[in-house]
Formats: C-alpha cells, sequence, structure tokens
C-alpha cells in the first residue's frame, strides 16, 4: 500500500522534473491520433532499464504491458534489438532502432539511493527526428516499482498521444466466489493491470457498488451488514468505516460528488426510490427527486452542475439529467430498450450506460443531450461501466451464458480493443480511480 | 416454470394429511423446473431429511403447508392470482400464530442492473407487505428486505430459473416485537 507521504513524495517529485526535462520540440513525426478508432499501433522500442539486478527489465516489462493493452502501442520483441544500450542517458545509434521500424525508444535506468529508494529515470527517443521527446525520474520505495513503471507508461503515452494515461490508476470491485446461489462478496482493490489485488472487507456481507472519491482515498459502497443494506464509507488508508447517514431505509447506489463533498445515493422508502446527497461535512441531507417511481444511480458531471441518473418514471428505465439542485428533470435516452448505469465521462462530453434490448445487455455512449448514441459491445449480459480517467476507455463487467460468474473487461472509447482483466476470482461492479494530479 | 410450482401447491392442499408425501411432491415438482443440482435453497426445509409431519405453527408447517414465497412476472411487482392465493393463506396462518414477526424479502432475476433490482426487489416485498396488511396481518409484525438481484434459488440462464427468483419470501423471525 502506498502511503500518503509517499504518494506526496511521488507527487513532488513529478512536480520538479521539469528541470531534468530536456524535451526538444514536438516535430510531430512521432504522433498517434487516438481519435481514428482503430488506429495503427505504434511500434516502439522499450530496452530492459540498466540497473544490477532483474528489477530494470521487470520495469520496462510493465511499462511495454501497459503500452500494449491500450492497443495504440506495439512493442517490438527485445530479440529484434541491434543496439545494446548499456548508458540510457547517451544517444542512442538512432540507425539501429530505425532499421527495426521502431518509431520510438525507451531507455532507462533503475537504481538503488544511500537512503534505500529506489531512483528511475527514463528517456523516450523519437527515432526518425533522432531527438529526444522527454526524460523523467521518479524516487520511491522499493515496493511500489510497478507503480513507477506505470508513471513512465503514463508520461510516455501522453508524449505521443496528447493525452492523460491512465496506467498508474487502481480498479476498486467486488470479488465474487462460491456458488451462484451462495455467493460470497468482498470488496477489492488492485491496479489497473490487475496486479497488486488485495481485498478491503472480508466476506460475512453483501457488499455493492464501490466508488472512489476524487483524491482516491475513500471508497463508498453499499452493505446488507446486520441485515440493514446502507451506504459506507471506506477510508482506505486506516480501513475506518462509517455509514453516510442516518435514512429510513435502504440507500443505495452512490457516488461521490467532483469535490468529494458530497455523496449521492437513493433512498428506498415504501416500495419508490428517491435520489438524496449527503454533505459529508456539515450531514446535510437533501432530496433531489420526488416520484413514486425508481429513481437511481445518480453521476455528477465532472463540472458538479448536472447530474445525470436513470428512472422508470415514464415505464421502462430511461436516462434523465437535471440540475445539481434537483431542478429541471429531463429525459434524454428515447431508444428502443431499458437504459440504466448512467456515468458520466470525466471528459464532460459523453454518458455511458448499460442498455437491455432484445434479450441483449450492451454497454454504450451518448451525448449528455442523448444525441449520437453508440453501442460499443453487445451480448448476453454486460453491465456497470466505469470510464477511465481520461475518458478514453471503459471498464465493465460480463457474465456469458453458462458462465459461473462475472468478469472484468475494459474497451476502447472507439468499440475497439476490447479486453479481459484477469482477477483471481469471480469479479463485478469496477470502479476506476482518478489519476493523482 | 413457476406455473408448474402453483399446482404443486394446491396439490399439497388437499393432500394435506399426508406432509411426507407432499414434501416429497413438492420437492421433485422444485428439482422439474430448476437445474438438477440446484434446488431452492429452502429444500432442507421441507421434511425430507426427517420425513416427519410438520407440526402445526412451526416454521416447516408455514413453509411445506402454506407457502412462503410467491412469483412475480418479469419487471412486474403485481401481486398475482396465484400469489394472491399463496398470500391469503400466510395471512390465516399468520393471524393464527401471532407470535411471529415476519421479515419479507424482496428479490428479482438476474435480467436487470444491480441497482434497479435492488429498487425493484423492494417494490416486490412492500407490495407483498401492503398485500397482507389489507389480510389483516399487522403493518407493525412485518419488515421488508431487498437483496435485488444478489439471492438467486435457482443458477440457470434461462426462463426456468429467472421466474423462480422473481419472488417475495417471507421469513418467519422471532417474537413479534
Amino acid at each position: 500500500m502506498i502511503k500518503k507521504s509517499l504518494l506526496h513524495a511521488l507527487a513532488v517529485a513529478a512536480s520538479m522534473l521539469a528541470a531534468f526535462v530536456v524535451a526538444t520540440p514536438a516535430n510531430a513525426l512521432v504522433e498517434i491520433n487516438i481519435n481514428k478508432g482503430n488506429a495503427q499501433p505504434l511500434p516502439i522500442a522499450i530496452t530492459d532499464f540498466i540497473s544490477g539486478n532483474e528489477l530494470g527489465a521487470q520495469i520496462s516489462g510493465v511499462i511495454a504491458a501497459d503500452l500494449q493493452r491500450s492497443g495504440l502501442f506495439a512493442p517490438i520483441n527485445k530479440s529484434a534489438f541491434i543496439e545494446k544500450v548499456s548508458d540510457p542517458s547517451k544517444m542512442p545509434r538512432f540507425e539501429d532502432w530505425k532499421v527495426i521500424n521502431a518509431q520510438a525508444l525507451v531507455t532507462g535506468r533503475v537504481t538503488r539511493e544511500g537512503d534505500g529508494r529506489l531512483r528511475a529515470e527514463f528517456r523516450l527517443w523519437d527515432t526518425f527526428a533522432g531527438a529526444q521527446m522527454t526524460g523523467q525520474q521518479f524516487y520511491t520505495q522499493p515496493e511500489n516499482w510497478r507503480r513507477v513503471a506505470h508513471i513512465i507508461a503514463d508520461a510516455i503515452y501522453k508524449q505521443i498521444t496528447g493525452e492523460s494515461g491512465y496506467f498508474d490508476t487502481r480498479v476498486v470491485f467486488v470479488s465474487e466466489s462460491g456458488p451462484k446461489n451462495a455467493r460470497q462478496r468482498q470488496l477489492a482493490i488492485m491496479d489497473q493491470d490487475g496486479f497488486n489485488v488485495r481485498m478491503l472487507t472480508n466476506t460475512k456481507d453483501i457488499v455493492l457498488t464501490p466508488r472512489f472519491s476524487p483524491n482516491r482515498q475513500e471508497v463508498t459502497y453499499m452493505s446488507f451488514e446486520g441485515q440493514q443494506p446502507r451506504v459506507y464509507l471506506l477510508q482506505l488508508e486506516t480501513g475506518q468505516r462509517e455509514v453516510v447517514g442516518n435514512f429510513p431505509g435502504m440507500t443505495f447506489s452512490p457516488r461521490f460528488s467532483p469535490d468529494g463533498q458530497k455523496v449521492i445515493m437513493s433512498l428506498q422508502q415504501d416500495g419508490n426510490s428517491n435520489i438524496y446527497t449527503m454533505d459529508l461535512r456539515s450531514r446535510t441531507t437533501t432530496r433531489l427527486t420526488s416520484t413514486s417511481a425508481i429513481d437511481t444511480s445518480p453521476s455528477y458531471s465532472p463540472d458538479g452542475s448536472r447530474i445525470v441518473f436513470e428512472s422508470d418514471r415514464g415505464g421502462r428505465q430511461q436516462l434523465y439529467v437535471m440540475g445539481a439542485d434537483g431542478s429541471g428533470q429531463t429525459r434524454i435516452s428515447f431508444g428502443d430498450g431499458a437504459y440504466s448505469t448512467p456515468v458520466w465521462s470525466p471528459r464532460g462530453d459523453l454518458i455511458a450506460f448499460t442498455k437491455q434490448s432484445g434479450g441483449k445487455f450492451s454497454i454504450g455512449v451518448m451525448k449528455p443531450d442523448g444525441s449520437g448514441e453508440r453501442i460499443l459491445t453487445s451480448g448476453f449480459h454486460n453491465e456497470g461501466p466505469t470510464w477511465a480517467p481520461n475518458g478514453r476507455v471503459l471498464m465493465f463487467f460480463r457474465q456469458n451464458a453458462g458462465a459461473g460468474g462475472p468478469q472484468l473487461y475494459s474497451i476502447d472509447l472507439t468499440g475497439y480493443n476490447e479486453q479481459a482483466i484477469k482477477t483471481p476470482a469471480f469479479a463485478s461492479d469496477p470502479a476506476w480511480s482518478p489519476l493523482l494530479e | 416454470m413457476s406455473r408448474t410450482y402453483t399446482p404443486a401447491m394446491s396439490r399439497m392442499q388437499t393432500l394435506a394429511r399426508n406432509p411426507a408425501v407432499i414434501a416429497l411432491t413438492l420437492a421433485l415438482a422444485l428439482a422439474g423446473c430448476a437445474n438438477k443440482k440446484n434446488m431452492p435453497n429452502n429444500a432442507g426445509d421441507l421434511g425430507l431429511g426427517a420425513g416427519s409431519a410438520a407440526t402445526p405453527g412451526s416454521a416447516q408447517d408455514f413453509t411445506v403447508n402454506v407457502g412462503d414465497r410467491i412469483f412475480f412476472d418479469t419487471d412486474s411487482t403485481s401481486i398475482r392470482a396465484d400469489a394472491q392465493q399463496t398470500l391469503d393463506r400466510q395471512a390465516q396462518w399468520l393471524q393464527r400464530y401471532p407470535r411471529y414477526a415476519i421479515t419479507i424479502e424482496g428479490h428479482a432475476d438476474e435480467r436487470g442492473t444491480r441497482e434497479y433490482n435492488l429498487a425493484l426487489g423492494a417494490r416486490r416485498a412492500a407490495a407483498t407487505r401492503d398485500y397482507l396488511a389489507s389480510r389483516g396481518v399487522p403493518a407493525s409484525r412485518m419488515k421488508t428486505i431487498s437483496y435485488g438481484k444478489e439471492r438467486p434459488v435457482a443458477v440457470c440462464d434461462d426462463i426456468s430459473c429467472w421466474s423462480q427468483n422473481r419472488r417475495a419470501v417471507t421469513v418467519l423471525g422471532g417474537a413479534t416485537k
């Protein structure tokens, strides 16, 4: 587990990079336009970081895996490499890399500082322009070597695509084990690539729908603890838990406001479900919808001014948008079928949803005004999308007919590059963390 | 498939003098419509192992001779005619044995999204509670809880299982508060 002080240290290290960066002006020889859909992945050579042990190769392995899974990069097999890099701060022999069609080259070094910390540095080279694109260094505790690799992968992704990365992120989800009619559920957290899985709760109570706070330090979720289904708050660092609010019925479907000050959720009373917020500081609750329908799955726009939610007030479940104060509730989904679990993109431009139609469950996106609906994947059961912090990739859970349980998948906004995320047990309800700024 | 369950229930009424036979009939009917290896989770309450008659007023009596659950149509919270008969029997039994408080569990099948199904299960539990109240069961004896789609009894991936999972189960609790 990464401690706050360390997070801080990393942030500071990142912010002090400017001095080290020896960037040449981007001459746009190496770039990827990620809006182009099925873009041809960019051939990139990622050399083993120079180190006295296996760590150098491990770090470059994590970087290569991140970039490859993004679908935008094609790491070149190391056996094709001609130049054996021995000093990563020296200009490489670009001809040797051009001849194997490496458009970009990554070199690096990892060393142990006197105080025990790791120092990892890397350089990203544009082989055809014959110039360095960026170079950065990081200090961290040795056990966080994977995290440093993810940060470096993010830096490469950003340099080449012009978009923020999403590799230094985590996913909180529900780990499911046992037969379907006696399923046990635990909250779990892992790195976005499926490594470092850690259970956050035991198997005693049903737990559902975990969501990160904007600062990644807390998770709000629903638990059936004490046969009283309610929304909880969990501090990741301390493990401290508390009930959110003192409501007279089941509370469910929680999510944080973008400023982290409120939890928005549904309250069920006498068969009706309406949407409420609770201010975490003042503990005041505010009712936002007031219908005899099922209003649930609220999700804020990134600027906090609007809320998308699902409601069956018109018959089947449809998506509605309202102001943050509950004003102006307007239906936005009008296609065939039922729409649910809307999630506003961190970029603000799209809303992802689950759609049930023709006996299938699909994941799709539409604009906040309901136009431009696109289905990204469809099948027996796909549910519960969550956005990568750059708004380019979605994760969701899928259960195939006859499968024993659900699994996590990711897919690009373009509908390409669907990837299964391996977890130790069945998994559902993924929620992607924000990037640490 | 819940329709095969209902005749079994009514046949059970006519055969009430031989509970062991009834229990077996009911169990077979359930096994027939569920995936073979996936018995309802109350199968153990059906008296198969003991082979003994349910004591009137016992939890076993309620489950076997009255019927502890009703079923719903897809995405519906209406109490069907067959369910009304079951709830009428529940109401009579609960009035005869006032020592029980009850919890009504609302459930949904898996063909919906998680949050909606939690709300749908809550609606089903509330509709069941309201019906029992209208038949004279004091509201103070009744609690409701929704499990959404999280507690299926039948686990296959087709309608034969989904129809068994769309249910409200009346669970006898401790003493009336």
